[in-house]
């Protein structure tokens, strides 16, 4: 396994690079830190002018690198971070929907949330979770948690830490137990659905923390999904939003909304058109439209500027990819 | 036997789950409730197997000094790492501020986001190499990711603001993918479903074997 020197150059760049962000998330150093409007401006017209440049090169006959793509595509995610650009966010009826069904429950009504991802997916789906969470608690409703996947838990755990935050709530104001619960993981995946049809208890006899469940208040009478008012599923995969949909939905008659990856979300459409899931948060944009929904703006607002860039670099380079075909095309053309 | 009685475990499991679907009353409700506690049990045991599997695998890899394999030992390390740290905390290893929790929010979920960003990289570069007009159904399906791109992030309606309402790049986007593309979905869907039944019912009647290994 050697290394070239180049190698382990950016690694030890990497690695410092790494224990400079922990030291300064944990002692806030960058917070607060934002481009002015000016340099923001500036650093978008250039890469504006610069793809021009580009695409001028590509129809001279010279081919863009593909480190030159990575690099674009890190500076169009990496820098929108620091800026402060306007931007409107429209909310579509979908993601309305959530919220509309959300603003219908009684104050004390219970709400399950599946978590049904891992931390890879956390970028996308963890600002939905906290903005969910957020609004629940807003609202006086009581929250009901739980995973599919193993590490669902966890990211309940920490979306539920940010959103008292965020809310300003403390321990009292929300109380373990009583407000929420963190009911665990449980492995099985559709059939853990399927059990829970008939009881809760069957497949959670504790909680997270290992509570036996008849001690915790909020579930002690939650026998099965008759008793759940709302469900919401945050999904990646497999089990998720689909298990939910053909098992508590389907047959238990679950009212359900879910939140799903930008790459997973068209597969839901056809249970929204269906009804069969109420509404849907997809990808980032979802989530961000569901903060603006809600007038609790958080991280998905900021994610969404980097996502345009993004998006934007993506599609400026299929553009200079396809005049390079068609150049090569019209070349081989005259050739033969 | 060994083949005959998981054909007769899964063949007897395939159908009580059919038939209680029907008819959800005794006994078939209580043979649901027995056999997906019984599947969560098996999947359970599966973890441990898979993890020792894992580990098994990449301690050959060390051995035998293939290559990668110092990627095998950064698996070891960090298996045994989390393992001890987490016995460690005894019952409250997942609290806030234990070493458990510390690893989880501070290796595991940078490294796992990281790994998943990495895709933005490629899926650009493969965007530009391969994202081609070559015929008119490639031609159409560009045109339409470049409009959901658009009208998905916020900048797509600034770009379309002199347009009527109704017809900026977000309504273009909405419009796609509630029609044209669940139209799709719902194809795959109900092709995946009907592959589904079929598989199944080879499995349960002892047609397809595969599942058990070896043919």
């Amino acid at each position: 396994m050697k290394m070239k020197r180049g190698e382990v150059i950016v690694l030890l760049v990497l690695a410092v690079g790494s224990v400079l962000a922990y030291l300064g998330k944990i002692n806030g150093w960058h917070s607060g830190f934002m481009f002015p409007k000016w340099l923001s401006i500036t650093i978008v017209s250039l890469t504006f002018l610069s793809m021009v440049w580009m695409l001028v090169r590509t129809i001279q006959g010279k081919l863009v690198e593909r480190r030159i793509v990575f690099l674009y595509v890190g500076i169009a995610v990496a820098l929108p971070l620091l800026m402060e650009l306007p931007q409107k966010i429209i909310v579509s009826d979908i993601v309305r929907a959530v919220y509309t069904e959300l603003e219908a429950l009684q104050p004390g009504s219970k709400v399950l949330v599946s978590f049904d991802y891992d931390p890879a997916s956390a970028p996308e789906l963890q600002p939905m979770a906290e903005a969910f969470i957020a609004e629940c608690f807003e609202r006086d409703l009581t929250v009901i948690m739980m995973g599919l996947w193993p590490q669902g838990p966890q990211q309940a755990a920490m979306a539920v830490d940010s959103a008292m935050k965020r809310m300003g709530y403390t321990d009292q104001d929300k109380v373990y137990g009583v407000d929420y619960v963190n009911l665990g993981y449980q492995a099985g995946n559709e059939f853990v659905i399927q059990r829970m049809g008939s009881s809760f208890q069957s497949m959670f006899k504790t909680d997270f923390l290992g509570t036996p469940y008849e001690d915790i208040p909020l579930v002690k009478n939650v026998k099965n999904f008759s008793n759940i008012n709302f469900s919401f599923n945050l999904s990646s995969g497999f089990p998720g939003t689909v298990e939910w949909v053909q098992v508590a939905v389907d047959r238990y008659g679950l009212r359900m909304g879910a939140g799903n990856t930008a790459v997973q979300a068209p597969t839901i459409y056809p249970y929204v058109r269906s009804k069969q899931v109420l509404g849907l948060l997809g990808g980032m944009n979802g989530g961000a439209e569901f903060e603006t929904v809600t007038g609790l703006p958080g991280k998905a607002i900021g994610f969404m500027l980097p996502q345009s860039f993004a998006h934007l670099i993506v599609i400026g380079f299929i553009i200079i990819g396809n005049v390079a075909f068609f150049r090569e095309g019209r070349k081989s053309r005259l050739k033969g | 036997m060994r083949r005959e009685i998981p054909l007769l475990i899964t063949a007897i499991a395939g159908v009580v789950f059919v038939v209680q679907y029907f008819i959800p009353h005794s006994p078939f409700n209580h043979l649901d409730g027995w056999f997906s506690d019984w599947f969560s049990i098996v999947q359970a045991c599966a973890i441990v197997l898979g993890s020792l599997n894992l580990l098994m695998i990449s301690s050959q890899k060390i051995a035998r000094k293939k290559e990668g394999w110092g990627y095998a030992v950064v698996i070891i390390v960090s298996f045994f790492l989390i393992t001890i740290i987490g016995f460690a905390g005894g019952e409250e290893f997942r609290d806030v501020g234990t070493g458990f929790d510390w690893l989880y929010n501070y290796t595991y979920v940078p490294l796992s986001s990281t790994m998943y960003a990495i895709l933005a990289f490629f899926v650009a570069s493969a965007s530009y190499r391969a994202f081609r007009a070559r015929n008119a159904e490639a031609t159409l399906l560009l045109l339409a990711a470049f409009f959901v791109m658009l009208g998905r992030v916020p900048i797509g309606d600034l770009l379309t603001m002199w347009m009527p309402e109704g017809f900026r790049m977000s309504n273009l986007a909405t419009w796609i993918m509630d029609f044209p593309q669940t139209a799709g979905q719902r194809a795959i869907m109900i092709g995946i479903a009907l592959g589904l039944v079929s598989t199944s019912l080879r499995v349960i009647l002892g047609i397809e074997r595969s599942h058990l290994g070896g043919e």
